[in-house]
């Protein structure tokens, strides 16, 4: 038995699909809303300053080499530039064992079976719940000052379609026909013309928070983005192979134009590919981002991811936003107690990590890092040891300029439950969205967020 | 005009495998196996006549295929285009004719990005390869006619209400007198009147479809142009620019220029000038003293087009299209065939950075990548001199420099050296020749010319 929904597995096929076409959706159930950005042409472009090879997305009639100057431009400015990095728990991750309400007599009511035990690591603003077991790492950043918690967050009459739900916070408004991400609008509106690189997805295809209708964006098309592959050699055989790049280019010394440039460009090449084989991982194992923490060794690739987004932040890459999915599964509609477990634990780990290496970095007070979810699951738990989807759920604003402190409130679950049995909403989203942009960009959210003024705004930076 | 006059200096030093090598590479795309060999043996002036006037058109070899061996449908699926040409390219026997088919798709350069139109880029592509070493206004004269022309550079939008002036611009800029060159914007307006009167047809599901001049749309007024007044229409356009004094030497210097990197002395210049106009801008006798020019031969070298570069590796290993990568492949080298980067064509001096040159390693891996040796199985020499032999092979023995031969021994003798056990010595040199064959392509004796 699959222990995620139909619909979640077939919503996340249909954004690969989407995602590969980079045009249209395959016809799905009506009232779907379509991903945001799936109108946007893909163009495949070698970023050749940072040799990132990059998908970059709502590239319109600028020219590719363009950008390299684009990019170079927005570097100089980088250093003072806020960055803001989207984390997304995918599937709706379960709020209430994240932070469970141990001491609520209605808890173990509703959760016979996947109550948390009540003794562990207790969440200093709130003596009713505790971090799951797997979240120590989160809850030291707590314990730091660097995390604001939203318990419940989400929006009145919310949708239980993970596609449905995901689309209206990706959009910033809950609104099916919106084509355009929240981030992607700011960007419209205060970023560049010419470089893909202030909106970037790290999962290789276009995080629809970022879709743009102007401004370009770009996705990191996988691990292995300047790579000299040589079939049918291995081993110190292709060692001794790349050595020769430069010399064999250089062999007929420079002479004429002709020679000059194939000997000059395969120095070059020879160059680039050893200082990108940090990013290229290949035969060099360990740390290939010259990390100053150690980040969870994992098979999965989001340590790494984030690891990276470290050095291309310290390397003065001109980021801005910056999406990516969290490790795990949170559709824990069955066997919930490991997955959610596994999920928290490698997320929060590589978390403290990621806050860790920029604090080392000395980049730490540039950048604010939101985790959020499509929703939460049900109050009352289901028969096969797991939860269906629920309402309101729970986020995270990690930083060390984060207030800390957290927003909203998890009422005792007597009155926390809609009539449904799902959690009611104490912040809507777009209070969040819209305080973010105007607090941490310092830009009028009515410019992305429609409706910005009905919504209330929160203290998020200090 | 006495003959005398227009006489330009012949290359009179040796023409051996090396020469016909170079001619074959800058006039085609490389010679097949042994084919240079053959083609010394003609002398100079029989070589260039073999290309300027070659037999009968075949293909050697086997037809061209998509992965699944389905045949190529190149009005249709995109990048068959690319690989139908690529195709023509690899197995042609007249290769001056498809390389002449390629400069005038650099000259007149129209994209399939504004034409939309896979059909109409290969009607251009007869238009050109028809008239490749004609006469130029002949030519000229079906571009501006042509309906992917037309549709690239709004040749049926200019109409007597509502001038566009496009065609008319490039036709002086980029296609027959170079920018600033004896006309001004006056010129170019006037240009764009003459040059009204073409309209297509639209419909749903088949697109722009019967082009055609139509006598209503074009401005029958009186035009003054170069200083001449007349009732001008497009076919005056096209000849007042073919016979405008700036003309001829744009054209030879343009010319020259995709055969050989530096540029002719003055005297060539001024007797291929005098000598194309006397052709009545015939085409042939033109790139014949190109091709036989001592510049070509003792000259510098020449980065190769990164589709010359594909097509003369694939020619060179005795392999056809069986693959639909060619397309991105050469697309990520800076040549996706129909796709020029815009109405000026390819740039010529910059086909080669840090991206393009792993572009040029993939494509060099994607022939290599079909015939690695296995070292479980195949038992490779371990002698740095036979391996680097071996690996020649597989490219048709091309030469190379003694300064690249060196640099690859050095790399074979230190790669051999690294096996420090038994089943290092058995299997290395099967890598060894694998590698050897991915550096040739990539060295600077393969990658130029």
């Amino acid at each position: 038995m699959p222990t995620c929904c139909n619909e979640f597995s077939r919503s996340s096929l249909l954004r690969q699909a989407v995602a590969e076409a980079g045009a249209g959706l395959p016809a799905i159930e009506p009232g779907m809303p379509i991903p945001a950005g799936t109108g946007l042409d893909r163009r495949s472009f070698v970023l050749r300053s940072t040799g990132l090879a990059l998908a970059v997305y709502g590239a319109g009639a600028l020219r590719l080499p363009l950008f390299e100057e684009g990019v170079l431009e927005a570097a100089a400015a980088a250093p003072s530039q806020p960055v803001l990095v989207s984390v997304f728990l995918d599937g709706g991750v379960d709020s209430l064992s994240l932070l469970a309400p141990v001491s609520d007599p209605d808890y173990r009511r509703l959760r016979p079976k996947l109550a948390l035990p009540d003794s562990v690591l207790a969440f200093t603003e709130d003596a009713r719940l505790r971090w799951h077991p797997s979240a120590a790492s989160l809850r030291t950043l707590h314990l730091e000052g660097k995390l604001t918690v939203f318990p419940t967050i989400g929006y009145t009459d919310a949708d239980q379609s993970h596609f449905t739900s995901r689309h209206y916070w990706e959009v910033g408004a809950t609104n099916p026909g919106l084509r355009t991400g929240w981030l992607g609008r700011y960007l419209d509106r205060a970023g560049r013309p010419d470089n893909p690189l202030q909106g970037l997805s790290l999962d290789g295809e276009l995080a629809p928070p970022l879709a743009t209708t102007r401004a370009p964006v770009a996705a990191l098309r996988g691990a292995d983005q300047y790579r000299f592959w040589a079939p049918g050699v291995w081993g110190e055989v292709e060692r001794e192979m790349m050595e020769t790049l430069a010399p064999l280019g250089n062999a007929r010394g420079r002479g004429d134009r002709a020679l000059a440039a194939i000997g000059h460009t395969s120095t070059q090449a020879a160059r680039l590919r050893s200082q990108l084989a940090v990013f290229n991982g290949g035969s060099q194992p360990g740390n290939r981002f010259g990390s100053p923490v150690p980040y969870p060794e994992h098979r999965s690739s989001f340590p790494q991811r984030l690891a990276g987004l470290a050095a291309m932040l310290a390397a003065g890459l001109p980021l801005r936003c910056v999406a990516l999915r969290a490790y795990g599964m949170y559709d824990t509609h069955a066997d919930q107690p490991d997955a959610l477990a596994q999920g928290l634990k490698l997320t929060g780990d590589t978390l403290l990590a990621f806050q860790r290496d920029i604090e080392a970095r000395g980049l730490a007070d540039r950048v604010l890092t939101l985790v959020w979810s499509e929703f939460g699951r049900r109050g009352e738990e289901n028969g096969s040891d797991g939860t269906d989807h629920g309402a309101a759920g729970v986020a995270l604003l990690m930083g060390t300029r984060v207030r800390g402190q957290m927003i909203g409130e998890l009422p005792r679950l007597h009155d926390a439950l809609d009539r449904d049995g799902n959690l009611k909403a104490s912040v809507d989203y777009r209070s969040l969205y819209t305080s973010l942009l105007e607090q941490w960009f310092d830009f009028d959210a009515a410019g992305a967020i429609p409706n910005a003024r009905k919504y209330r705004r929160l203290q998020l930076v200090k | 005009m006495p003959q005398t006059a227009a006489r330009t200096p012949v290359y009179r030093g040796d023409f051996g495998p090396e020469q016909a090598e170079r001619l074959l590479w800058r006039a085609g795309f490389g010679p097949r196996r042994g084919q240079a060999e053959a083609l010394a043996k003609k002398g100079l002036d029989g070589a260039v006549k073999a290309l300027t006037a070659p037999g009968r058109q075949r293909f050697i070899g086997p037809r061209p295929r998509d992965e699944r061996g389905r045949p190529l449908a190149p009005r249709d699926a995109w990048g068959h285009d690319h690989l139908w040409w690529l195709d023509r390219m690899v197995r042609g026997n007249r290769p001056l004719m498809e390389r002449m088919t390629l400069v005038w798709h650099d000259w007149f350069a129209t994209s399939n990005e504004g034409v939309g139109s896979q059909n109409l880029m290969i009607r251009q592509n007869a238009l050109f390869r028809r008239y490749w070493l004609g006469s130029f206004q002949q030519l000229l004269l079906a571009v501006t006619r042509d309906p992917a022309m037309l549709l690239w550079l709004s040749g049926t939008e200019n109409s007597k209400w509502a001038p566009n002036e496009n065609y008319a611009r490039e036709l002086m800029e980029l296609f027959t007198l170079g920018a600033g060159r004896g006309y001004t914007e006056r010129d170019v307006r006037e240009q764009a009147r003459a040059l009204t009167g073409f309209r297509n047809s639209w419909k749903e599901g088949i697109g722009p479809y019967r082009f055609r001049f139509d006598r209503e749309r074009h401005d029958v007024g009186m035009k003054r142009i170069f200083g001449r007044r007349g009732r001008f229409d497009w076919q005056d356009a096209c000849r007042l620019c073919v016979r405008h004094k700036s003309h001829p030497s744009f054209f030879v210097r343009k010319l020259w220029g995709y055969f050989i990197p530096v540029a002719p002395p003055r005297a060539t210049q001024k007797a291929l000038e005098r000598r194309y106009v006397a052709g009545r801008y015939a085409v042939r006798p033109i790139v014949s003293a190109i091709l036989q020019h001592p510049l070509l031969y003792e000259g510098p070298r020449m980065v190769k087009p990164p589709i010359v570069y594909t097509a003369g590796l694939l020619r060179g290993a005795g392999r056809g299209i069986d693959t639909e990568s060619w397309t991105w492949l050469c697309a990520n080298a800076g040549q996706q065939l129909f796709f020029p980067p815009n109405v000026a064509g390819w740039n010529d001096d910059r086909w080669l950075d840090t991206a393009t040159y792993l572009a040029r390693w993939d494509i060099a891996g994607r022939v290599t990548r079909n015939e690695t040796l296995d070292p479980g199985k195949v038992q490779a020499p371990f002698d740095a001199d036979k391996l680097l032999d071996r690996a020649l092979a597989f490219w048709g023995n091309p030469r190379l420099s003694p300064a690249t031969r060196r640099v690859l021994l050095a790399y074979t003798r230190r790669a051999l050296a690294t096996a420090n056990q038994n089943w290092k010595r058995r299997s290395y040199p099967a890598l060894v020749e694998n590698s050897l064959r991915h550096l040739i392509a990539v060295s600077p004796d393969l990658q130029t010319s």
